[in-house]
């Protein structure tokens, strides 16, 4: 199994966590990856909110790269995921928009690269029964609210893998690794995104609302998948409880660095000390489930 | 009424007649969105889900019926169209198939192209900012894209004190990490903006 891999800008910087546990995770599974040789930023949220030509050209730029090495592209981050899906589709459907993208890449695309999230090569390409198998060190004990933030599920039309109101992959996944996934109702709901740059305050009350709804369903912690839902989720976790009142410290994980947790991968190749709300607490309730003396909630 | 003429006295005035569809608004937010915003019947399944509407000025239903009006400069000085955050919600939910916000998008561009007058530029300074690090390198350099958003907005300071933290944790580069494909992502920007002034 071979992916061609778009890491991004966040995964070099914000989310360099999230790139050291996926490439971790897909090496003990035995999924290749192939970066994408020199790629270019796929444009994210200033791209479409203000230039319409470069919303499909840029993620076009490297699905062009993609198609020239022949590979289907796999993607961690949500926002570069929904950018490349979203150039997909349009290219595809719109044959003035492909024209357009021709002429300004200089280069032909078809539209025809197949552009999966991380998430969805865990879950429907690998498949949990192998994922299973190589579980080491379930995560027993351990309540996890599953955050799948906007851009993984909508719109459907582009980017489905799973249902858009109430999708349950990451759930599985938690599941596969041991752990319980709780139920709760703010899972597709959004966490402010790139306002974290220019309104920090409406997304402080959007983490708010999030954390302390996913502490009433009894999480421990929540798991992601996208870099900014983590970023606005756990480094904004302080401002929240400051504007809007007390939250219990509630770490925010990659789902990567749950399931490298669970395949039993050394924690120095999941980025585990770049969380800002430290997930120590959660290893040592972690271990003394799995002697036998968990006494509840640590 | 044509669109770009200032509001005159007497405009929105319901004893005149709705300018539906006169002032050329709907038909290019239509174009440029690619989406019939003429489908739109008031259901405000948009709005009630909407996560930043208890912050906008207008909500995006009624964003919806704005631009049915033709009431141009009420929608391109409105707060609610940078305040979107894309989360895709009413899109994905709109029971007559409006891609809304693409609708906010189209509108933002709108916004730009016509130099409005914004309520606060705070999204479009990030945003160009973003483009312009992403045209310099290649990649985005967060703490050169940071210093020049905020040198653009006067917001010298908020958000300073987690610097620290993020490059002991090395999540800001010191350097920006160029890509090799930065000469084509050059190219690509300039044919971009020649395209974007064919009429």
């Amino acid at each position: 199994m071979k992916y061609a891999f778009f890491p991004g800008c966040s995964l070099e910087s914000t989310a360099r966590a999230f790139d050291l546990s996926t490439r971790a995770v897909c090496r003990a599974l035995g999924i290749v990856l192939e970066e994408i040789p020199d790629w270019t930023c796929c444009g994210s949220t200033p791209a479409h909110a203000t230039n319409d030509s470069l919303a499909v050209a840029l993620p076009a730029l490297n699905l062009q790269k993609a198609q020239a090495a022949g590979l289907p592209v796999m993607v961690a981050c949500a926002s570069c995921y929904a950018r490349l899906r979203t150039a997909n589709h349009r290219v595809c459907n719109e044959p003035e928009d492909r024209r357009r993208t021709e002429r300004i890449t200089g280069l032909p695309y078809d539209g025809g690269v197949e552009v999966r999230h991380v998430l969805d090569v865990l879950v429907n390409h690998l498949g949990l029964d192998e994922i299973r198998a190589k579980v080491r060190r379930p995560l027993a004990g351990l309540r996890v609210a599953c955050y799948y933030g906007c851009l993984l599920t909508r719109p459907p039309e582009v980017v489905a893998f799973d249902d858009a109101e109430h999708p349950t992959c990451m759930d599985e996944l938690v599941a596969v690794a041991g752990a319980e996934p709780v139920e709760w109702p703010f899972k597709t709901e959004c966490c402010g995104a790139s306002l974290s740059m220019t309104h920090s305050g409406v997304v402080s009350r959007l983490a708010h609302k999030l954390l302390s709804m996913a502490q009433k369903a009894g999480a421990d912690c929540l798991v992601v998948a996208c870099p900014l839902c983590q970023v606005n989720l756990d480094l904004r976790q302080a401002d929240a409880a400051k504007a809007h009142g007390a939250i219990r410290p509630t770490p925010v994980l990659y789902v990567t660095q749950l399931l490298g947790l669970a395949l039993g991968l050394p924690l120095e190749n999941l980025g585990l000390d770049s969380l800002t709300v430290g997930a120590k607490a959660l290893f040592a309730k972690r271990h003394a489930a799995a002697v036998g003396f968990a006494g509840g909630k640590s | 009424m044509n669109r770009g003429d200032p509001p005159g006295k007497g405009e929105h005035d319901m004893t005149n007649p709705i300018p539906w569809n006169g002032s050329g608004l709907l038909e290019e937010v239509q174009k440029r969105s690619g989406t019939q915003v003429s489908a739109c019947f008031q259901c405000h399944k948009c709005s009630t889900g909407c996560p930043i509407g208890p912050d906008m000025d207008f909500l995006p239903s009624q964003i919806m019926r704005l631009v049915h009006l033709g009431a141009e400069k009420e929608v391109l000085a409105s707060q609610a169209i940078w305040l979107c955050a894309s989360c895709e919600a009413c899109t994905a939910r709109c029971p007559m198939a409006i891609d809304i916000a693409g609708v906010m998008d189209a509108l933002r561009i709108m916004a730009i192209d016509r130099r409005t007058a914004l309520p606060d530029s705070h999204g479009k300074q990030f945003h160009r900012s973003f483009l312009g690090s992403v045209r310099r390198h290649g990649r985005v350099y967060e703490i050169g894209m940071m210093t020049t958003y905020k040198l653009r907005t006067f917001d010298l300071f908020s958000d300073v004190d987690k610097v620290p933290q993020m490059l002991a944790q090395g999540k800001l580069a010191l350097l920006p990490n160029r890509s090799g494909g930065i000469k084509q992502l050059r190219e690509t920007f300039r044919r971009a903006e020649e395209e974007d002034r064919k009429p």
